[in-house]
């Protein structure tokens, strides 16, 4: 989808952001629309926050059990928040790379 | 006199003592191991167990058989481990403090962790990742008049990541031994998009699973067990049907390293995945599946682990520096019913490929394909382990290392899995 805002953005094969430090809060709100969610809420920020800070610190995306511990918010709400797979939508919109969870 | 402590003698912590009883001059170390069960389990074989291709009696035997001589060995609850004082606590109240710690505690299933999945536990709810859930369902089948089974994985990662397809490639031959097949609908819920967690090796396991006709319900994160509805539902509220629902529970690392409070979210301790020394204790290591270490847990990953432990461990205790890196070697023997199976070796890096393993063009094994050698491979498995790979000897031709002889490149780049 074109966009003005991430004109110059690079994303990978699956649309992941390459560069975490390319980011903005435009970023994501663009990035979230394409993810079918009409408005980012404050609960969404609250999430999106404690993605950058943990990812950034760790160099890769927290787990949907890493975002649940550190936020306190419920997986049921992280799933309204962020339906079907929150951890991966969730790291799309932060700008991180795809979490590695799974091995 | 300093001490070296294991904790856990299972198939890690095993091979730690026999080859550091071989490292260690035993007039400055001596070696202690705790574990609380004498009984050792060879978890592999769990697996073939609900269908009758295993008993019980093939895969116990007592711990104490495969440990040297010379090693300390003590049978025990473990506490509490303080790492910042260099101490164990036992039950009874006894003490052990240590100059270097070595972590074994491995991955445990927790059912309660999942709503309502306890419910009717061993009813028509059971799990194959313990002796008892494997032999219960083995009574159960033997009588069960088909209808529909679902295979539910909770959330990785998990002990042995193909084996809950191993079960559903068994689950369909049994099935048709039994002339039933017809009568039984297999299923897999699985929190992943796919059938494995590696892209090449998903597609072509997905394969197999499509051709068996087992279906597949992908990124389904169990929220709860319905038993009343016989349904097991999503976070995201989708519903599937069971009849005969076997889950693959939520696995943690060990409850001492919880309650220690030394791991993350899961229990499995921050560990350094090339040397495998912890993050915050310098002379605290860890073997197998009990550091949250990027690799699968498994035996084949903690012998590999294996050589690259000592070396480093040796290496710290002499204050050089530690020069071993893993790589993240897996090597897994996949069953595939009706006498196949099939190999998979990959690394942090380098995902399953196809070829021949471990020479070229000759193999004898190949690698992710069919076939009866691959069976005989599996097969064959239960007497390595218990004779060359608990010892701590190395599996003739089989590296630490990965490596990528006889397999074949794939034309593009490796995605990420």
């Amino acid at each position: 989808m074109a966009d003005a805002t991430l004109a110059s953005v690079s994303f990978d094969a699956e649309g992941y952001m390459t560069d975490p430090n390319q980011w903005s809060k435009e970023i994501s709100e663009t990035l979230a629309r394409q993810e079918g969610l009409a408005a980012l809420t404050a609960e969404h920020w609250k999430i999106i926050d404690f993605c950058r800070q943990t990812g950034l610190a760790s160099g890769k995306a927290p787990t949907l059990r890493q975002i649940t511990t550190g936020t306190g918010i419920s997986t049921k709400d992280l799933f309204a928040l962020f339906p079907k797979g929150p951890a991966k939508k969730v790291a799309k919109i932060a700008g991180l790379g795809k979490p590695e969870g799974c091995v | 006199m300093k001490t070296l402590l294991i904790l856990g003698a299972g198939t890690g912590g095993t091979m730690v003592a026999n080859k550091m009883s071989k490292c260690l001059d035993s007039r400055e170390w001596r070696i202690i191991i705790v574990d609380k069960d004498e009984t050792h389990y060879y978890q592999p074989g769990f697996l073939f167990i609900p269908f009758g291709i295993y008993s019980p009696s093939d895969v116990v035997k007592p711990k104490r058989k495969f440990l040297p001589g010379g090693v300390e060995i003590i049978f025990s609850d473990i506490e509490l481990v303080e790492p910042e004082r260099n101490r164990v606590r036992l039950g009874g109240g006894k003490e052990i403090n240590y100059d270097y710690l070595v972590v074994a505690t491995g991955s445990h299933t927790h059912p309660e962790q999942t709503p309502g999945l306890t419910d009717a536990w061993h009813q028509n709810v059971f799990d194959f990742y313990t002796l008892e859930g494997a032999t219960n369902l083995g009574s159960y089948l033997e009588t069960w008049k088909g209808g529909r089974m679902v295979l539910s994985i909770t959330e990785m990662p998990i002990k042995c990541p193909v084996a809950p397809l191993e079960f559903l490639f068994l689950a369909d031959w049994y099935f048709h031994k039994r002339g039933m097949r017809d009568k039984v609908e297999i299923v897999l819920a699985t929190p992943l998009p796919g059938a494995f967690t590696k892209p090449q090796a998903s597609a072509m396991l997905g394969g197999m699973l499509e051709r068996k006709g087992i279906s597949v319900e992908p990124e389904f994160a169990i929220m709860e067990v319905d038993n009343g509805k016989q349904v097991i539902r999503s976070y995201d509220e989708r519903e599937v049907p069971y009849d005969l629902l076997v889950s693959i529970p939520l696995n943690m690392g060990a409850d001492v390293i919880r309650n220690s409070g030394m791991g993350d979210e899961l229990g499995f301790i921050p560990t350094h995945k090339n040397t495998l020394q912890t993050v915050k204790w310098p002379n605290v290591f860890i073997i197998g599946d009990a550091g949250n270490v990027p690799s699968s847990k498994a035996g084949s990953v903690a012998h590999f682990m294996l050589d690259i432990l000592v070396e480093n461990l040796s290496d710290h205790m002499k204050g050089r520096e530690m020069k071993a890196s893993f790589d993240g070697h897996a090597n897994c023997f996949i069953e595939t019913g009706f006498d196949k199976g099939l190999l998979i070796d990959f690394n942090f890096d380098v995902e399953p490929l196809p070829g021949q393993f471990p020479f070229p063009v000759i193999g004898p094994f190949s690698l992710l394909k069919e076939s009866t050698l691959d069976h005989i491979g599996k097969m064959g498995f239960r007497w390595i382990y218990w004779n060359v790979l608990l010892k701590g000897l190395p599996i003739p031709f089989v590296e630490s290392h990965m490596s990528m002889s006889g397999k074949k490149m794939l034309s593009k780049a490796p995605a990420r899995a």
